[in-house]
């Protein structure tokens, strides 16, 4: 599944994840693995919106995972490791009044996938991509 | 106790009815929808200020069948077109967040 994600649609924003949470009810698939997928694709949804204006979301759905790869074009993260840390944010003011930019994104994205890599160069953009098992490997 | 049953109390004022049947087993309260998400238990009613568009988002990826606002804030006119579409109830109240809440819990333990 594709998604085009762009600064217009802050208030649209969910809609990809939605999307795909919808997919995977279609599917069968248990109650918390979708959970884990729609919270950790809104937050990188919302992300771009915030703070790369726009980007683009492949989503790929297998028999034993779903892979994730959210692209943009953005200013790039400076500071990776910081940028992780829970509460860490540079959201505008208008962001936290919605809501958002409480710095817990980046945390809760991690938290929610099993496997998690950040690609990124300042002034070209960000890469994030994360994978969910659907059956967790034991 | 279901959505509907819990439409009936004094306290709320439902601005918009889905899901009438849904049962509810919890009850949650946060403004951030970043904590919310993470948070907010399935089948819960979510108890918050925020009447936006987003909100009902977050309570779509979270299974959350009732929205409710307290404080007597807004609803955005976009939020309630949302909730519709999404089969998401929306109540309103003027208590606070914790009052609504107790409200909610007593209900369900009752
Ligand atoms: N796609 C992105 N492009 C540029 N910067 C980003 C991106 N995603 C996250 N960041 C940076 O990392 C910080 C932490 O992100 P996050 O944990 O999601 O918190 P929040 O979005 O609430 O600020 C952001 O404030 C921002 O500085
Ligand atoms: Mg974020």
């Amino acid at each position: 599944m594709h998604f085009q994600v762009s600064s217009e649609d802050f208030t649209r924003a969910g809609e990809a994840s939605s999307a795909v949470k919808k997919a995977l009810k279609k599917l069968g698939l248990p109650p918390d693995i979708i959970r884990r997928v729609a919270i950790a694709m809104y937050e990188g949804e919302i992300n771009m919106v915030i703070h790369a204006k726009s980007g683009e979301i492949d989503v790929v759905i297998t028999p034993d995972y779903i892979d994730m790869t959210l692209r943009d074009n953005g200013p790039g993260i400076q500071d990776v490791e910081l940028a992780m840390q829970a509460g860490y944010s540079t959201a505008p003011e208008e962001v936290r009044n919605l809501g958002f930019g409480a710095g817990m994104g980046l945390p809760n994205m991690k938290k929610n996938s099993d496997e998690m890599t950040i690609d990124t160069e300042l002034g070209v953009g960000t890469t994030v991509k994360m994978k969910v098992y659907i059956n967790t490997p034991s | 106790m279901t959505v509907s049953q819990l439409a009936k109390h004094p306290s709320f004022t439902p601005a918009y009815l889905a899901s009438e049947d849904h049962t509810l087993t919890g009850v949650y309260c946060c403004d951030l929808l970043s904590v919310a998400m993470g948070r907010a238990p399935a089948d819960s009613a979510w108890v918050t200020v925020m009447g936006n568009l987003n909100a009902i988002a977050v309570a779509v990826l979270c299974d959350v069948p009732l929205l409710v606002i307290a404080e007597n804030m807004g609803i955005d006119e976009d939020a309630r077109k949302k909730a519709q579409e999404e089969g998401i109830s929306l109540f309103q109240t003027e208590l606070s967040v914790f009052d609504a809440a107790l409200i909610i819990h007593k209900a369900l333990s009752a």
